[in-house]
């Protein structure tokens, strides 16, 4: 998967979770999820998503560690390049 | 308290969003049923809920916030994050459906089959609680909670299940209520297959040709308070729960008592309940589903409960103007019975140019009559509700 370019995977991040019903004024990498108001079933349909684009796995553990819309990017391209 | 003081009432049917719509549509004699089904078609659900908290509720929850927000409204509590009249945890939260998630429940099922993902949201949307802890989530009710299920008598158990709590001092208030929303092929196949389901798409309760029932969707919500506490803090109240009856025919799967024993007791009990007798009742709301066998069954069910007054008592079904909604039909004819009873009339059944001569019952036809005069108190109306399975529920409501 070494074509996952760090942009791709913020973009797909974000307009995920603008999909998921996040306010698009205040989406941004820094944004954390507590503040766009983002739970544990949000993030577990972005990981549907992501492992759908992906093929990569996002785990229970992992995810409950995500804060901020930076890490969830950080995390993915992480593991796409495993 | 015995009665509980309905503070608040909200709905969104086939007629249209709110009680008003449902109202007036149903007195005007005009149907909500369009190509031989009962939907929402004025209902958007983001005029109540935002993109996010609509994704998030199936329809049948969509459709109880936007009933308990005009509820809610209606009773002085204001909107979503608006503090409550009464401590949160003295505030109960009540909700019937038939069925639940219905449209979740199938569209998650078609992913699982193509080899989609299947939603994490699905489970939590599903189930037939979740319009209970959807509203309970919106307005931060942290009472006593639950979900009713008793497929068409869920509203009317719902409903009766909240004036028990009341009674018993475990709350101030109780938001409850009955929703559905299964206008969903298997929904139709199912109960076309079971032969329940009007082959002509009309809704005709206690006419001569009925042939079933008509599938509808809706959601109806009543606040309900301790009328003491409701008067203090200078609510209007605009009826009342007098009491409540339920009985189990214990006869087959699906069909009635034929004789209606079994709906009878729910009734008996409920003038019991209330404190009446049979020759105070001046109203009717019938369950009245125009299947051939419901309303034969409730014509005897009456008869056993109320004897010879039962030719003096108007009766009628909100079903011939939007069709059956499974478990939100007693929490929406509740809340017509509500507004019929504050204006003094009986609204008519539709459709019925030509009544079943075998159903010997006062129908109120065509168009409202009066209720007759009642000297020194309120009118008093009876609700009925039965649910496949052998659910039976009655509701004794008061004018105010």
């Amino acid at each position: 998967m070494s074509t996952v370019t760090r942009e791709d995977v913020e973009a797909l991040v974000l307009s995920s979770l603008e999909e998921l019903g996040a306010e698009a004024d205040a989406l941004s990498p820094t944004a954390t999820f507590e503040d766009l108001d983002v739970d544990s079933l949000d993030l577990a349909e972005l990981s549907q998503i992501v492992e759908e684009k992906y093929a990569v796995k996002l785990q229970g553990e992992d995810v409950a560690k995500l804060r901020t819309v930076e890490d969830a990017v950080n995390l993915i391209v992480e593991r796409a390049a495993q | 308290m015995t009665a509980a003081a309905i503070t608040g009432i909200g709905a969104v049917t086939p007629l249209g969003v709110g009680v008003d719509a449902l109202y007036a549509g149903w007195t005007g004699g005009r149907s909500g049923i369009v190509d031989g089904q009962g939907a929402c078609l004025d209902f958007e659900p983001t005029d109540f809920l935002t993109r996010k908290e609509a994704r998030r509720a199936d329809r049948s929850s969509q459709l109880l916030l936007a009933a308990a927000d005009e509820a809610l409204a209606q009773a002085g509590w204001g909107a979503p994050g608006d503090e409550l009249p009464y401590a949160p945890e003295r505030v109960g939260s009540i909700i019937g459906s038939g069925i639940g998630g219905f449209i979740t429940l199938t569209e998650n099922h078609k992913a699982m089959l193509e080899g989609l993902p299947v939603s994490p949201l699905a489970i939590p949307l599903l189930m037939a609680n979740g319009p209970t802890g959807q509203v309970a989530l919106r307005r931060g009710l942290l009472g006593p909670s639950w979900g009713t299920v008793s497929a068409c008598a869920a509203g009317a158990h719902a409903i009766a299940s909240a004036l028990r709590e009341l009674r018993a001092g475990t709350v101030d208030a109780v938001v409850t209520g009955g929703t559905e929303a299964a206008l969903v092929d298997l929904a139709r196949a199912g109960f076309t297959a079971m032969t329940a389901l009007s082959p002509t798409g009309q809704s005709r309760p206690f006419h001569v040709d009925r042939d079933g029932f008509v599938l509808a969707e809706g959601g109806a919500a009543l606040v309900l308070e301790d009328p003491e506490k409701a008067k203090a803090r200078g609510a209007e109240i605009l009826g009342y729960v007098l009491g409540a009856g339920s009985s189990q025919d214990a006869h087959h799967l699906s069909a009635p008592t034929p004789d209606g024993s079994g709906a009878s007791r729910a009734v008996t009990q409920s003038l019991a309940d209330a404190g009446i007798a049979a020759t105070d009742v001046d109203y009717i709301n019938a369950h009245g589903t125009g299947t051939p066998l419901n309303d034969r069954s409730e014509t005897g069910a009456m008869h056993l409960a109320l004897g010879s007054h039962i030719t003096q008592i108007p009766i009628s079904s909100l079903k011939s103007a939007i069709g059956h909604t499974l478990g939100a039909a007693g929490a929406i004819e509740a809340v017509a019975t509500i507004r019929a009873l504050r204006d003094r009339v009986a609204p008519p059944t539709l459709n019925l140019d030509q009544p079943d001569p075998e159903l010997d019952l006062l129908h109120v036809q065509g168009a409202p009559v009066p209720l007759r005069e009642t000297n020194g108190r309120a009118p008093i109306a009876l609700s009925t509700s039965f649910g496949f399975g052998g659910h039976n529920a009655c509701i004794a409501l008061g004018g105010s």
